[in-house]
């Protein structure tokens, strides 16, 4: 008796909830039926659930509205598909898979680290083109990530790699005198962290900073009054922090406590600090980071995007959706210049994509002037803002 | 005849249906796979499947014959994944067939796993109920936080190992095989569908020659009375203990099979969750049920990945099959009706 009213109510939930996903379903392919049948088939994919879904989900909304407006202004015809891959290597070879029958002839890649490495094989296997918007580990590029050696060759990226951003904060920290003696706060148990840190203790050397404290916690620390207090007590005028938004508060946060007054410099991890809920923004007051991004910058490019995304989305877009963005607009300039058309075989138009990729010169909205060299990495000035009055405010 | 009742009597029909299945699923797979009409999707997913039964197969060992919760068997992949991999590095040059070297590697998993699962149950055996489950627990989060500081690599001179910091200096084509928490990189994809299934099948013939043994009778005897199984005279902890080294080393000879199958794998992929997702296999296939194992992985492997098509809904329609599934297995109703069919079955066969 019970379990009949059970099961049927089971069965309803679950037709009810085949009705919705087949209207979504057929709005969605009515969409990319509309691209004409000349489109270049543009993949990708990014955790659209589980812990990292923000990131996924901003990278498919960026490149969604991208070959939206590639498609309307004309010259190149799109056709994009994102598929779920958890940010798990499992998941991601899954969704290659996937996209592969679909007939994938050119991709945005994962759009994290973990999932990137390993796919990036696969995307070599088959000589399809990728560009990574956020996959930042060497790993992705590189088949020797250790030496940086052994480039995929047809992988590129579109962020910083790990290593150059701890090159780039050394030399910003450096250059403009943000401080001479450093303290670094890294979480040693992340390869994020542990890849930026390496850099920038190496590069630091060089430049003749002054490295006086190296703290690594662990994943899952919750008191972070030992590592401030060592690195206050070294007299370190500013303190490092390659690490993401959530820990970092937290230093902020004891810092403020122990009364001590120090300039802090993160990287794009950093990100999204100002939206944490529950944060007082005034305890972030004079952080800089570098970032590719800031939806509040002044340029026309970055303002008819953040109002077209949030007119399309609903809220603010952040650093992986510009990033996604660039991505397939990087696409679409290296397509129309190399006059390839979709009819191409795969691996033509891999060929065509890797020689443009590696000799245009592409402006978009997380750099002008962008290059990649021939192993995929790319060439960009790092910008620099740092919050004040709780706002991103560039730093030159 | 003898022979035929023997194989399908009602003691071991159970073991002959684990075998009919696996082989007839490899030669279906196998002739649609030549023919050409499974798409990549599917094809990709062959050798995660085959992982996982194995893993399942020998967490059904350890919870379903031993009665004992382990929730750490992502560690023992773990131990036995990253084995796998220095082997397959060390070993690239010197053994150029695949297949033998991928043997190997899995050998060496399934081998150095097994003597980890040995030195844990030293302690681990000596508990009961929750807080072995426990224990358990901490040695899979200990394993994976070893693995994610663990650096290895590889040059002329041999293997060098450091630990937290990555301070080795390796000569002229020397190569990283485990860097930290980038974990394995640059692996060469050696496992095939073929390895899988062979895998299964020996998992399956050890699993199934240990439960029908004497010391198979003995593990299921501490399971159900632990009491009256020591009065008899059985050492109930060093009995446990075989289950659970059974149990580790499929699990490491899985975590082979699974690290062989993709070039980068970091050690966070063998977590806590990974762990539960297989006994979310075993228990939804039923404990000591070897048959239901094999169903219950292969479904809820492939389900999330079928519902692909149903894009951002997927997840939502794989948590309602799980939980109709598992209101469906609990069933009282459901239960008596199989049971029915099987007692008038049984009655037949005896006729």
């Amino acid at each position: 008796m019970k379990f009949s009213k059970v099961f049927k109510g089971g069965m309803v939930a679950a037709m009810a909830m085949s009705l919705v996903a087949c209207s979504s379903n057929s709005t969605t392919s009515a969409k990319s039926t509309s691209a004409s049948a000349e489109a270049f088939k543009i993949g990708g994919s990014g955790p659209l659930s589980g812990d990292a879904a923000v990131y996924g989900n901003a990278v498919k909304n960026g490149a969604e509205l991208a070959v939206k407006e590639i498609n309307a202004k004309g010259k190149v015809q799109l056709e994009f598909k994102y598929e779920d891959d958890q940010a798990d290597g499992e998941k991601a070879a899954t969704a290659y898979n996937t996209l592969a029958d679909w007939g994938m002839q050119a991709s945005i890649g994962a759009t994290t680290s973990g999932a990137g490495q390993a796919v990036s094989p696969l995307y070599q296997q088959d000589d399809i083109f990728a560009i990574t918007p956020s996959g930042s580990s060497p790993a992705v590029i590189y088949q020797n990530a250790d030496n940086e050696s052994d480039p995929y060759g047809n992988v590129f990226q579109m962020c910083f790699t790990d290593p150059n951003q701890g090159v780039a904060s050394a030399d910003y920290i450096s250059e403009n005198k943000v401080g001479t003696k450093v303290g670094v706060i890294y979480r040693n148990d992340d390869n994020y962290s542990t890849g930026i840190f390496n850099k920038f203790k190496t590069e630091a050397k060089k430049l003749g900073l002054d490295v006086v404290a190296e703290q690594g916690f662990a994943n899952g620390t919750t008191d972070y009054s030992v590592y401030v207090k060592k690195c206050k007590d070294a007299g370190a005028d500013v303190v490092f922090l390659p690490i993401y938004y959530q820990p970092a508060s937290q230093i902020l946060a004891e810092a403020k406590k122990q009364g001590y007054e120090t300039k802090f410099f993160g990287c794009d991890g950093m990100d999204g600090i100002l939206d944490m809920e529950g944060f007082d923004t005034s305890l972030a007051e004079g952080l800089y980071m570098l970032t590719p991004f800031s939806a509040d910058a002044e340029d026309e490019l970055t303002q008819n995007f953040v109002k077209n995304y949030k007119e399309a989305y609903g809220d603010t877009p952040i650093q992986f959706a510009a990033d996604a963005y660039d991505c397939v607009y990087a696409i679409a300039q290296a397509l129309e210049e190399s006059g390839v058309r979709a009819s191409d075989a795969t691996s033509d138009i891999t060929a065509a994509l890797e020689k443009e990729f590696t000799s245009m010169t592409f402006n978009g909205l997380t750099g002008s002037d962008v290059t990649w060299n021939a192993n995929g990495e790319v060439s960009k000035a790092p910008k620099a803002v740092v919050i004040q009055n709780g706002a991103y405010v560039s730093a030159e | 005849m003898k022979l035929v009742k023997s194989l399908f009597g009602p003691k071991t029909r159970g073991r002959s249906i684990s075998f009919a299945l696996v082989i007839v699923a490899y030669i279906v797979i196998s002739i649609l796979q030549s023919a050409g009409s499974i798409p990549r999707m599917i094809s990709s997913l062959l050798v995660p499947v085959c992982c996982y039964i194995v893993a399942a197969i020998g967490l059904n060992m350890n919870v379903g014959i031993s009665g004992e919760l382990n929730l750490g068997q992502a560690g023992f992949m773990s131990v036995g994944g990253f084995s796998a991999a220095i082997t397959n590095a060390v070993l690239l040059n010197t053994v150029s067939n695949d297949f033998v070297r991928l043997l190997i590697c899995i050998v060496i998993g399934a081998l150095i796993a097994g003597f980890v699962g040995w030195l844990i149950s030293i302690p681990v055996l000596k508990l009961e109920g929750d807080y072995l489950a426990i224990v358990t627990l901490a040695f899979g989060q200990i394993i994976m936080s070893l693995m994610n500081n663990l650096y290895v690599g590889f040059d002329a001179d041999g293997i060098h190992f450091g630990f937290i910091n990555n301070t080795m200096q390796l000569g002229e084509g020397g190569k990283m095989i485990v860097s930290g928490p980038m974990g394995v990189t640059g692996n060469k994809m050696i496992s095939t569908f073929t390895v899988g299934f062979i895998l299964i099948l020996i998992s399956l013939l050890v699993v199934y020659n240990i439960i029908y043994s004497k010391e198979g009778r003995a593990i299921q005897a501490c399971r159900d009375n632990k009491i009256a199984a020591e009065t008899i005279g059985i050492k109930v902890s060093s009995t446990k203990t075989l289950a659970f080294v059974v149990s580790s080393a499929l699990g490491g000879a899985a975590g082979a099979l699974y690290m062989m199958n993709y070039s980068s794998v970091a050690a966070t992929k063998f977590d806590f969750n990974t762990s539960i997702l297989i006994l979310v296999y075993v228990v939804l296939g039923g404990l000591g049920n070897m048959t239901g194992t094999l169903i219950s992985t292969s479904v809820l492997v492939l389900l999330p990945e079928m519902l692909r098509f149903l894009s951002s809904y997927r997840m939502l329609v794989y948590a309602i099959v799980l939980i109709v599934m598992m209101i469906v297995t609990n069933n009282e109703q459901i239960k008596t009706f199989f049971e029915k069919f099987k007692k008038q079955k049984g009655v037949q066969a005896h006729e």
